[in-house]
């Protein structure tokens, strides 16, 4: 899998990862990653850090690489797990637990859709040294579906639900990802969004003022629609 | 002849699969030309991350994305048409291939009750899947379309009045596209549907048809509204945004419009986005049981468009 008509850096990465690898990733580059990986999103977060479950599994001697992610799974009748596509989830929703999530378990590497409120790198994930993937696409579940070699371990199965599971991936070249918040909490959205609403007045430039103000054509709640 | 029940659960079946795995051609065609033309080097590299995606979709057999959105249908009857069980008969396998498919392809099972939470693991439950029922005179086959729309970004809905004119819907559109294109969060470049007029359900539904049940290059019969497609198409490529929300260019594939008469008052407007996994598939069964497949759903006929009083019935003999 490349890049054949882009001149975009792409880097493969073995994990667990020394500070120097994670530190060395740059915004807008391409990562694929080989070792452990785990997903925990609300579902977790709720029962370890809201109710206080002990972890099932010692996640720091594991894995330094959380997916917000649920798959599309199925148990098969052998008892192992059929993996079909694996799609990351909104991560902005999961920024409240992530300072004390990053403390627990040592996780290095967020990895999700959409990246996290710009604010929320430099307080949350720089002082924990943690860098944020973002998924591509995002739909692109059938490529990183075969990125899965196999299912290691699923905790919490029938508590939680496929989607919420605490699931345990050995991964191979699981790609494409790409770089969004790197140590130093640049971030590639907030960027790539600082360019485009740089534009935006230019867009609403002649067009008519709307007949009715109200919440969705304003912000105001204070104004009269009228 | 009397269409068999089987026949239209292995249908049914069938294009669940299909829809989860494989890209509609027209859909995959029109990024394919936004591919060439993309001006963001990473919104570029993003469509062809997707394309690799498809392609690898299809030859594992399996989903293309892991949100296996949520599966529906829509059908269409001939009026000539007759089903062994009724059609209750058609809604009871329509459930059944839902939750058969859910646990073979396999879906993510999505639907939940909306506070408890609860789900039976079959994407099946209290009006899940969504059926809806349309006709078509001078036919006695039954048309059967599944959409598996994902995405909790990308849709709206606002009153607009008759004096907001076409202004009001370009900054209603720009509004959505803007907030929801952000990060990417439609998963664009998209499929644009409008619904335009009818009552407030009738505007959510006619936009989200539109969205999902016309193809890429598909233009509406009545040349203003066809016109008015392009330029909403054009007005979103020109945000400045691409795939993810990046900088770029590619953000609305296609723009589809349907509308409904309306109060004379007013003038609703809602816009639907058909993501990066835009999933449909068609089975046309015929009275002799023959099945055919197809990806384009051809749901808005001239019948269902319809503005008139009168329109042609064979009766029966
Ligand atoms: S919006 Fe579409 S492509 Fe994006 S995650 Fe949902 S189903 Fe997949």
């Amino acid at each position: 899998m490349g890049n054949p008509d882009e001149d975009l850096k792409i880097v493969r990465l073995a994990l667990p990862a020394g500070d120097e690898d994670i530190g060395r990733l740059e915004t807008g580059s391409v990562v694929y990653l080989t070792g452990t990986v785990y997903t925990a999103r609300e579902g977790v977060y709720q029962k370890v850090l809201g109710e206080g479950h002990a972890l099932p599994v010692d996640l720091r001697s594991l894995s330094q690489a959380n997916f917000h992610c649920s798959p599309a799974a199925a148990a098969q009748p052998d008892g192992r797990y059929k993996v079909g596509a694996v799609t990351a989830t909104a991560s902005f929703r999961f920024s409240r637990w992530m300072d004390r999530w990053l403390k627990l378990t040592g996780t290095r590497i967020v990895i999700g859709k959409g990246g996290m409120p710009h604010e929320d790198y430099g307080k949350v994930m720089v002082p924990n040294g943690a860098v944020y993937l973002t998924t591509v696409g995002y739909g692109t579940g059938a490529l990183l579906g075969r990125g899965i070699r196999r299912v290691r371990e699923v905790h919490w199965l029938d508590e939680l639900g496929i989607a919420q599971a605490l699931w345990i991936f050995e991964v191979e070249d699981f790609g494409p990802f790409i770089v969004e918040s790197d140590v130093r909490g640049n971030s590639l959205f907030h960027q790539h969004g600082e360019a485009i609403n740089a534009r935006i007045d230019a867009l609403y430039a002649g067009l008519k003022p709307p007949a009715l103000h109200r919440y969705g054509e304003t912000d105001d709640r204070k104004r009269e629609v009228m | 002849m009397t269409i068999a029940i089987e026949r239209i659960e292995a249908a049914a079946y069938e294009i669940m699969c299909r829809a989860a795995i494989d890209i509609p051609p027209d859909y995959r065609r029109g990024i394919a030309e936004m591919r060439a033309r993309e001006t963001g080097k990473l919104a570029r590299f993003v469509l062809h991350a997707m394309a690799e995606n498809w392609e690898a979709a299809s030859a594992d057999r399996r989903p293309m994305c892991a949100d296996t959105g949520l599966p529906r249908y829509y059908v269409k009857v001939g009026n000539e048409a007759r089903v062994e069980t009724g059609f209750v008969g058609v809604e009871r396998v329509l459930r059944q291939a839902t939750a058969r498919a859910t646990r073979d392809v396999p879906l993510r099972p999505n639907r939940v009750h909306p506070l408890w939470r609860t789900e039976h693991g079959n994407n099946v439950g209290i009006n899940a899947p969504e059926i809806d029922w349309s006709f078509e005179p001078g036919a006695d086959w039954v048309d059967i379309t599944t959409v598996h729309k994902g995405g909790l970004f990308g849709t709206d809905y606002r009153m607009l009045f008759p004096g907001d004119g076409v202004d009001g819907i370009k900054r209603f559109v720009l509004d959505g596209l803007i907030a929801f294109g952000k990060r990417g969060l439609a998963c664009q470049p998209a499929i644009l549907g409008i619904g335009l007029g009818g009552s407030k359900d009738t505007c959510m539904q006619l936009g989200k048809q539109a969205a999902c049940l016309r193809i890429v290059g598909d233009r509406h019969p009545d040349p203003g509204i066809a016109a008015l497609e392009l330029e909403l198409q054009a007005l979103g490529n020109a945000i400045g945004m691409g795939a993810m929300g990046f900088v770029g260019s590619s953000m609305v594939v296609d723009c589809h419009i349907e509308v409904g008469h309306t109060h004379t008052g007013g003038m609703p407007v809602s816009m639907h986005t058909f993501c990066l996994a835009s999933r449909r598939a068609t089975a046309r069964i015929h009275a002799d049981g023959a099945v055919e497949y197809r990806s384009d759903p051809q749901w808005f006929t001239p019948y269902l468009r319809r503005e008139t009083t009168e329109w042609e019935t064979r009766t029966r003999t």
